[in-house]
């Protein structure tokens, strides 16, 4: 049989949609696929483009992000424009000149950002928002702006202004509407809205019809002149009034177009040649163009399904929207029109700042719609149950309440994820018959909440509810001896001043423990009471790098690393540094921490080391803990001819601040003088980056085989308020995070992310502040060096030799050899295989 | 007749931490558990090839006494030497005893 072929001009997300749907329902058996993408980049999420620029980096946006389709029927072509179709001949060609032949083509090629007509709008800083590149092109002209102006007081506005906060500016929004989300919310909604924004520090301007950019000698924006106004002054204008499908490639191939532009289409999605689809933002369904995700999905379903032989149609779409816009909770969903027969229930409460309003059929049975803002959460329940059609409940007023809205009145059809079309019964079926026990696997196995992740609480709810049907008890213990969760441990040792191991497994566990749960229990201890690591009720809870206050190595020797806080270390105490490596014949290397390793010390070696090192000023670096390692910086204004603050005495400050206390994993920290982040501090779980007016916060930054970006907790805070927050982020970390947990994945699995913890941290939602602030006062004040402590503490200096029966042997199974002028591990006899299993520390 | 060598005072060694003693032309790692009892295996971590056993953590797993090797967490039977995680993997075990407070392994 001849295959046939498909080409899908456009990879967007859309684009995406249809192969992945080509894919799934086995269309490629038959078909190749070609898809012909303009970007050079595969399709990414574009519904979470301002994430770009607070921590998510490209790929971590991306929907394909091995690059590719696994499927060989599939050929992803990127970079390849499409400049006009031959309908006689059924080819594309491409900017390049390259000729594709089709059976049947779809067209996926989006839209553009509407830039008004005015004078001056192409400027130089005049920019539009829709892409990775335009995001790259503003972040590059923010960096010498101080202020920008989004045109478009809208969803994609505040989207855009939030991008512009991100990017330190001073931000306005011009609305020519007389409130912001004209088309989403109403006029007491958008007042609410407003007030949120404002209190971000957005300059909101409504019903302001601008007349032109500002234009200066240079030919650069320097603002826009608005109707009866003052004119507003800035470096950068971002427009951002709306969108226009790309039609152009229809229109020279004579295809027909809406009369608002946009390619007409049938119910199938078929334009009036046959053989030519058009799905998303470009296509025109009975004339009209969807400017939202989850439409294009479902035309791109239904085009592959007629490929099929179904019989599937568009037949209109939910224009339901849930936004998190500058952290404020916007949705709306069904119809938000009223009506004579409609009642409204409306809740207000201008002190928090919430607005909810839905609309209901006139005898209070069925909901019809509605607009929520600043607390968004009932939307995954609300928007099911207004597309259903379900019956209220008889108090239906408690459905504006917080926590009113219930999972459990959901029906089976209600469509829980309007993104991919998922319904209560399929979660409900999937999670029950693939034995789902966590999100990321319902997720997985019916891709609801994939997409724009509002419905993700709602299908957590309905896992719960599946789990406790089904009676499944989901450990969260940390291990067989303790059914508690790290969390709960923590909070019982707290709460019944619990001191030894002994007593914790006697109140709550069973066994003698094991390597998992007592280190874990011996961090918590430390943390707590601040107490020496190596005292006799805790050392033997210890794993061994913290048994012997430095790092087991692959022969069984140890490395040293001293503490060099902030990197700053004068040429005497670097002599010692030297002069303690040859005497001991220590391999020695720079640190990624501005420090530095001295490896190949044996046990009894270890004390002297620290004799000589104390003796210089130096103290533990703690470099073997789960504990703060270091506070990396440039050399900021001191000496840097572009730095703004002083970072290193910060980075100091902070080092010594924090140094021993004792986390569920490492902590890095760092602090740079200027935006440039040399020190490169958005790769730390705090990082620190000055500004002209202060301090930018950064937490949940990784490296390893996880990176993340760190992202903004609070800009531009006085050094006091900062250290308030870091305390109280640490804190709140040592508390409630879970064994071998490092802040990124911390933040990603509380509930509510980030936002939740800015709103612990900087807002104190939680009146947890002045006790956590009080715990890391209580453990500066507590700190001691644990090398000294030890080096005075004859009980601890006992263990600290090879053999218990030759106490001054030295092990004489480890051996050296020469390797570039120093010493490394000579090659061990293995017993068990030539292979070490991977995870050395 | 086995021989015994003295390794230490039962004093010397703390509660469910292992100490290294050097018992003929071998490593030994003996261990003094929380029920009083003392046990010796080979001190060589037989995944890594170094002698680290006496620096693992020790406790019970499924009920038996065990430690977890320094290097890479590997669980070996304090009383038979077995490797929890590789059946085909084993420490050598020695004989242990308590005389008037001093420790003594049998080689």
């Amino acid at each position: 049989m001849t295959r046939s072929t498909l080409v899908v001009v456009g990879h967007g997300m859309v684009g995406h949609r249809v192969v992945e749907c080509a894919v799934e329902r086995g269309l490629t058996a038959e078909w190749d696929v070609v898809v012909l993408g303009e970007e050079t980049r595969p399709a990414y999420n574009r519904v979470g483009l301002s994430s770009y620029l607070s921590g998510t980096d490209a790929d971590g946006l991306s929907l394909l992000p091995s690059g590719g389709y696994d499927d060989p029927a599939v050929d992803l072509r990127l970079d390849s424009p499409v400049v006009g179709v031959d309908r006689e001949r059924q080819v594309v060609m491409t900017s390049s000149g390259e000729v594709t032949a089709y059976d049947v083509l779809v067209l996926a090629t989006g839209s553009v950002p509407f830039v008004p007509p005015l004078p001056g709008r192409d400027a130089t800083g005049c920019f539009v928002y829709r892409t990775i590149d335009d995001l790259d092109a503003i972040r590059d002209a923010a960096a010498t702006a101080r202020t920008g102006i989004v045109v478009g007081g809208g969803l994609l506005g505040l989207e855009a202004a939030n991008a512009l906060l991100h990017l330190a500016l001073e931000t306005h929004v011009v609305e020519m509407a007389p409130r912001l989300m004209p088309l989403q919310v109403d006029d007491a909604g958008g007042a609410v809205l407003r007030r949120h924004v404002e209190g971000l520090g957005v300059r909101v301007h409504c019903d302001a019809r601008t007349e032109s950019v500002l234009v200066d000698d240079d030919g650069r924006a320097a603002g826009l002149a608005i109707a009866d106004a003052p004119p507003i002054t800035a470096d950068v204008v971002v427009f951002s009034a709306g969108i226009r499908p790309r039609d152009q490639v229809a229109r020279q191939c004579g295809l027909g177009v809406a009369e608002r532009g946009g390619i007409l289409v049938d119910e199938q999605c078929r334009t009036d040649d046959p053989a030519i689809f058009a799905v998303g933002e470009c296509a025109a369904p009975g004339g009209r163009v969807y400017g939202l995700v989850a439409p294009g999905y479902a035309m791109a379903e239904v085009v592959v399904d007629r490929l099929l032989g179904g019989d599937r149609g568009f037949t209109g779409a939910d224009m339901s929207t849930k936004l998190k816009l500058l952290g404020v909770d916007v949705a709306s969903f069904g119809d938000t029109s009223g009506s004579d027969d409609t009642l409204d229930l409306v809740f207000s409460d201008q002190v928090t700042g919430v607005y909810k309003r839905l609309l209901v059929d006139a005898d209070g049975a069925r909901l019809r719609g509605g607009i929520l803002v600043g607390d968004a959460s009932a939307y995954g329940v609300l928007r099911p149950l207004a597309t259903s059609g379900a019956s209220l409940p008889d108090d239906v007023e408690s459905l504006l309440l917080p926590l009113g809205a219930d999972a459990a009145a959901l029906t089976d059809q209600a469509v829980v994820c309007s993104c991919r079309n998922v319904d209560r019964a399929t979660i409900s079926g999937t999670i029950r018959e693939n034995g789902c026990t966590d999100l990321g696997c319902v997720k997985k196995c019916t891709t609801a909440g994939t997409v724009c992740g509002s419905c993700a609480p709602v299908v957590k709810g309905l896992l719960d509810a599946e789990l406790a049907a089904a009676g499944v008890v989901v450990p969260n213990g940390i291990c067989e001896h303790f059914e508690l969760s790290r969390q709960d441990m923590f909070d019982v040792i707290r709460v019944q001043q619990l001191r030894t191991f002994d007593a914790i497994v006697a109140a709550h566990g069973r066994g003698r423990g094991c390597d998992i749960c007592k280190p874990a229990i011996a961090s918590i201890l430390a943390s707590q009471t601040g107490g020496y690591v190596l005292g006799r009720e805790t050392v033997a809870l210890q794993d061994t790098n913290d048994a012997f206050l430095a790092n087991i190595q692959r022969n069984g020797t140890y490395s040293v690393v001293p503490r060099v806080p902030g990197g700053e270390i004068t040429p005497d105490k670097l002599i010692v540094i030297g002069e303690v490596a040859r005497d001991f014949a220590l391999y020695t290397k720079i640190t990624g921490g501005q420090r530095i390793d001295l490896l190949g010390a044996r046990v009894e070696q270890l004390p002297q080391i620290w004799r000589r090192l104390v003796d210089a000023g130096f103290e533990s670096g703690h470099a073997y803990g789960k504990a703060l390692r270091t506070v990396k910086s440039c050399v900021g204004s001191t000496w840097c001819r572009y730095g703004v603050q002083d970072s290193v005495r910060l980075a100091i400050d902070l080092e010594l601040r924090y140094r021993g206390l004792r986390a569920p994993h490492k902590i890095k920290a760092g602090v740079s003088g200027c935006a440039r982040e040399c020190a490169e501090a958005r790769s730390k779980d705090v990082g620190v980056i000055a500004t002209e007016r202060g301090w930018n916060l950064y937490v949940g930054g990784n490296g390893g085989a996880s990176p993340r970006h760190a992202r903004e907790l609070a800009g531009d805070l006085d050094t006091e308020t900062l250290v308030r927050y870091v305390d109280r982020f640490l804190m709140y970390y040592v508390r409630t995070a879970d064994r071998l947990q490092r802040t990124a994945a911390w933040i990603e699995s509380v509930d509510g992310g980030l936002d939740h913890v800015r709103a612990v941290v900087v807002d104190d939602v939680l009146g947890l502040g002045a006790d956590l602030e009080a715990d890391l006062t209580a453990h500066v004040a507590s700190y001691a060096d644990e090398w000294q402590t030890t080096l005075d503490d004859p009980d601890a200096l006992r263990r600290f030799v090879s053999f218990v029966n030759a106490r001054e042997t030295p092990d004489p199974s480890i051996g050296f050899v020469a390797e570039r002028g120093q010493p490394r591990p000579a090659e061990p006899v293995l017993v068990a295989g030539d292979s070490i299993p991977v995870g050395a520390p | 007749m086995p021989t015994w060598t003295q390794v230490c005072r039962l004093d010397d060694l703390d509660v469910e931490r292992g100490a290294a003693a050097i018992v003929g032309s071998g490593q030994v790692a003996v261990f003094r558990l929380h029920d009083g009892s003392v046990h010796a295996v080979g001190n060589l971590d037989p995944f890594s090839g170094a002698q680290v056993l006496a620096r693992g953590i020790v406790g019970t797993r499924g009920g038996t006494d065990f430690v977890a090797s320094p290097m890479h967490k590997q669980g070996f039977d304090l009383r038979t030497g077995r490797c929890l995680d590789d059946p085909d993997i084993a420490v050598p075990v020695y004989a242990v005893r308590v005389v008037e407070g001093v420790v003594e392994v049998s080689p």
